[in-house]
């Protein structure tokens, strides 16, 4: 551990900061439909994948970044649209383990969909031209796609929040999350709720998969290690709470970081050592779950 | 009269449902295209029945069960390959090894209740996952441990040809056999009973004094050991041990298996086992994306036939 500076570990909690940038956009979109409809998405990594090769498709056809970064939501929203109205929404009132299996199912058919569309192999998804290169931060040099990614995870968070605390819709969803029973005695349609909220939690999951994809190789297999690294955020921060997500996903990603910088080896296992330490600690989860904003 | 002959048939299967697999069992590489297919089915149609103890018999859905037949086949490999422990003794330390690792997530993923299981023993499982593929020394890392050579195995004195496909499925079955009657066993015991309890109402057995926790993590542990056992073979047959066996697809592959048998059932799992493997045997030789089908099969499963193959044919069988 030569050479080891303040400057270098500074930047290395950046860099554990925009790597938890994902991990808080994965496990928000798995809270939020959580917390509404209390159903654990085992897709939600398919959704991701799903996300990552709609932005190679649309980015090759309009060759323009921010374009997609509008579309792909919209489309894998859609996709969960489809899937919660036709798939999901007959199993409510069933087993509560049904609607989770199903969509392990589903994780199957999208992952080997994607792959006779585009192939078995990987696909490089290049940094956007004018988010490319590094600057500095005062501290030393940083690549700006990262720091694009932790503004834009913030303002979504941000955009999220307002969306939830601040609008009317924002107070039937968190009256549903606390109680379906009474928002229907008060005349709402419940199941058009429940029905968006899938579809804003998949979309957030799609945009998450293609602000990841510059990061890595776009395969059809890699929302497999994302699923279990969400599980183990939203675990550590507590199901249904969007504080949780936010404090538990920066906390892994600056975890791995640290790790990758002192002990590589023991990179992969560390999030893990994480979640069973809260588990001893806390099984609940580090802000429980008390309705969706805890 | 008709009703109550299949009632009666019913009660007698029940009795006698362990005899009864292993007589079915006894004959079934005959049934099959191949013998080895046959090993297959033995293999994780044992992996599928120990997991049903968790998921269908005390309703926790375990999404990490590839730990368990992953350290059990891994524990036999390795023994068998880098200490030169007779295979005996190798697939009792695969055994144990699983059970070592299933104490440590069931006591992390008991303290959790309801969706949070799955979601912990799927995470915890692939740690162990990572564990075993950083460890390139013993497991042999990507390229999975190689090197399982058991051509000559001694049986109370008497010299085995383990090559033989048809021997090698008769002493893979005598451990299967000897599995099933004691899960029988164990289903038939007070014990079998409490963990039905569980299922059907939680509070409800906590209400009666039973310590649940101690109960969920006693089961766990078990099933653990019926997986591990079932890795150990598998690594027997295979003579080889994948690191894929490690791998959450492993895992979901026996949820798989046990809903599309019939998660309620005793012999379930093994009819799910079954179907899965020839759906597979059938589908690889069509299209190399048989994992669609299999997806849009369990999808369809899950919607209009929770009760799985068996288990609708059972209900299918009492109503007539």
């Amino acid at each position: 551990m030569s050479g080891l500076t303040l400057e270098l570990l500074l930047l290395q909690i950046v860099t554990g900061v925009a790597l938890g940038s994902v991990f808080v956009l994965l496990a928000i979109g798995l809270s939020l439909i959580f917390g509404m409809l209390t159903i654990v998405n085992f897709a939600h990594g398919a959704f991701y994948m799903v996300g990552a090769y709609m932005g190679v498709f649309l980015y090759g056809l309009t060759k323009n970044f921010w374009i997609c970064l509008v579309l792909v939501p919209l489309a894998v929203g859609t996709i969960g649209l489809v899937v919660e109205r036709f798939l999901v929404r007959p199993l409510y009132g069933r087993n509560i383990d049904d609607p989770l299996l199903l969509t392990f199912g589903l994780g199957y058919v999208f992952i080997e969909s994607i792959r006779i569309l585009f192939g078995l192999n990987g696909i490089p998804f290049s940094t956007p031209a004018g988010l490319r290169g590094a600057v500095d931060i005062g501290i030393g040099y940083f690549p700006l796609y990262r720091l694009f990614l932790i503004g834009a995870t913030g303002m979504l968070v941000l955009g999220l929040w307002l969306f939830i605390e601040k609008t009317k819709f924002g107070l039937i969803i968190r009256a549903g999350a606390r109680d379906p029973e009474i928002l229907k005695v008060l005349g709402i349609d419940v199941s058009k709720i429940w029905l968006l909220v899938f579809g804003i939690g998949t979309g957030i999951a799609g945009l998450s998969g293609i602000l990841a994809a510059p990061l890595q190789a776009v395969t059809p297999e890699m929302g497999i290690p994302v699923l279990a690294e969400a599980f183990v955020v939203t675990v550590v921060g507590g199901m249904g709470s969007l504080i949780g997500a936010v404090t538990a996903g920066l906390m892994v990603g600056i975890v791995v970081a640290m790790t990758s910088l002192f002990m590589p080896e023991m990179a992969k296992v560390s999030i893990f050592l994480l979640m069973a330490l809260v588990l001893l600690v806390r099984p609940q989860g580090l802000f429980g779950r008390a309705g969706l904003m805890g | 009269m008709t009703t109550n002959t299949a009632a009666s048939l019913i009660a007698f299967g029940k009795r006698h449902r362990a005899a009864l697999a292993i007589g079915f069992l006894l004959i079934f590489p005959w049934l099959m295209p191949y013998e080895a297919l046959a090993v297959n089915i033995l293999v994780l149609g044992l992996y599928a029945v120990g997991f049903n103890l968790l998921f269908g018999y005390t309703g926790l859905l375990s999404f990490g069960h590839a730990a368990f037949l992953g350290s059990g086949a891994y524990g036999c490999g390795i023994a068998l390959v880098h200490f030169g422990v007779p295979w005996f003794a190798s697939i009792l330390i695969g055994v144990l090894v699983s059970v070592f690792f299933a104490a440590i997530m069931g006591f992390l993923a008991i303290r959790t209740r309801g969706i949070y299981f799955a979601m912990v023993t799927l995470a915890l499982s692939q740690c162990v996952y990572y564990l075993f593929y950083q460890a390139v020394n013993l497991t042999g890392g990507e390229n999975g441990l190689r090197g399982i050579n058991l051509s000559e195995i001694g049986i109370l004195g008497f010299s085995v040809n383990f090559l033989n496909p048809t021997t090698k499925y008769y002493v893979i079955l005598a451990f299967v056999a000897f599995a099933l009657w004691l899960f029988s066993r164990l289903l038939a015991s007070p014990f079998g009973a409490v963990l039905e309890a569980i299922r059907e109402n939680e509070s409800r057995a906590r209400a009666c004094g039973y310590d649940v926790a101690r109960v969920k993590f006693i089961a766990f542990v078990i099933s653990g050991a019926f997986c591990g056992l079932a890795g150990a073979l598998k690594a027997l047959h295979l003579s080889i041990v994948p690191i894929e066996t490690l791998h959450y697809l492993t895992s979901g592959q026996v949820v798989m298996m046990a809903l599309l048998g019939g998660m309620n059932t005793f012999f379930g799992p093994f009819v799910g086992a079954a179907a899965f493997l020839l759906l597979e045997d059938v589908l690889t030789t069509m299209t190399s994306h048989w994992q669609l089908v299999l997806g849009a099969v369990f999808v369809i499963f899950v919607l209009f036939f929770p009760k799985g193959i068996w288990g609708s044919a059972l209900a299918w069988m009492v109503r007539k």
